[in-house]
């Protein structure tokens, strides 16, 4: 690579070999400004396939239950095949809505204060929530049947 | 700070003719964020309230089914469809199809279609299940 030849700024030299933009290392990693790369954009997308396929599981199975009365939803809620994708939906769920909510702060709040402050309350918020949702399903889960309660 | 009026304004959103392409975008977005505080927000209610014990988890169907509860429940059907119809067309377009104009415009139509369309079909099932 000549460097010469990048910083002439003749046209058609593109900005991923502009030695003012992207140092050797960091082409090299491919870490670009956000100093992650493309893994937010990509987990983001790949979270939106496994949010997807649960809830529609999800859907289907509420469905097709005789009752969503208290004991129809923790007796089907007992049956780890239905436990374990729940907490699948939970966690992939809260994954990617914090994914999202991250990119709408990062967008509209300018403030680098309000911003940090923002983004540490979505955290809280969103691994607070999935833990209230992932300890309700494994107590139901984990409940003796015929136990009083 | 004083700005030199011979220098170019970036076109803003504001110039541009709207169409279904750009309300599917900020729909998306929009219906994203409710999902992810009303929609989340629901889902940790209803599995702490059966996690609760049989009380909890009366208020909380009494809230469900009150006319507040089946708006927002509504709506939040609505939220997800539309969400997931335009969250597969990002899907489908994240690989570099589809941005001709016209297609683009039919299919952000058809988001917009596909959701009321199936917000009505799921609802239509649950009153029809209720009613049988």
């Amino acid at each position: 690579m000549s460097v010469e030849t990048s910083q002439s700024g003749e046209p058609g030299a593109s900005p991923a070999t502009d030695p003012v933009t992207r140092t050797p290392l960091g082409k090299v990693r491919g870490t670009g400004s956000a100093r992650e790369g493309a893994e937010h954009w990509w987990h983001e997308r790949a979270s939106s396939v496994a949010v997807l396929l649960l809830f529609v599981w999800l859907i289907v199975s509420l469905l097709r239950l005789p009752s969503l009365d208290h004991r129809g939803v923790t007796e089907w809620l007992r049956d780890p095949l239905a436990a374990v994708p729940m907490l699948l939906l939970v966690a992939a769920t809260f994954w990617h809505l914090k994914m999202g909510l991250q990119v709408i702060i990062e967008d509209y709040v300018h403030d680098e204060g309000n911003k940090f402050l923002s983004l540490l309350l979505l955290g809280f918020a969103t691994v607070g929530g999935a833990a209230f949702a992932i300890f309700a399903i494994l107590k139901i889960a984990f409940a003796a049947t015929g136990m009083p309660r | 700070m004083t700005r030199n009026p011979n220098r170019p304004l970036s076109p803003h959103l504001t110039v541009y003719k709207w169409g279904p392409h750009m309300l599917v975008s900020i729909l998306h977005r929009i219906t994203g964020a409710g999902l992810a505080t009303v929609g989340a927000a629901a889902l940790v209610w209803w599995l702490v309230a059966a996690a609760s014990g049989e009380e909890a988890y009366e208020s909380f169907t009494d809230w469900a089914t009150s006319w507040i509860g089946i708006v927002i429940g509504v709506g939040l059907t609505w939220a997800f469809f539309q969400h997931t119809l335009s969250g597969l067309r990002h899907l489908v377009m994240d690989i570099g199809a589809g941005f001709e104009i016209e297609r683009n415009k039919f299919w952000a139509t058809l988001t917009l279609a596909g959701s009321i369309l199936l917000t009505a079909a799921l609802w239509l099932y649950i009153v029809m299940g209720k009613a049988a």
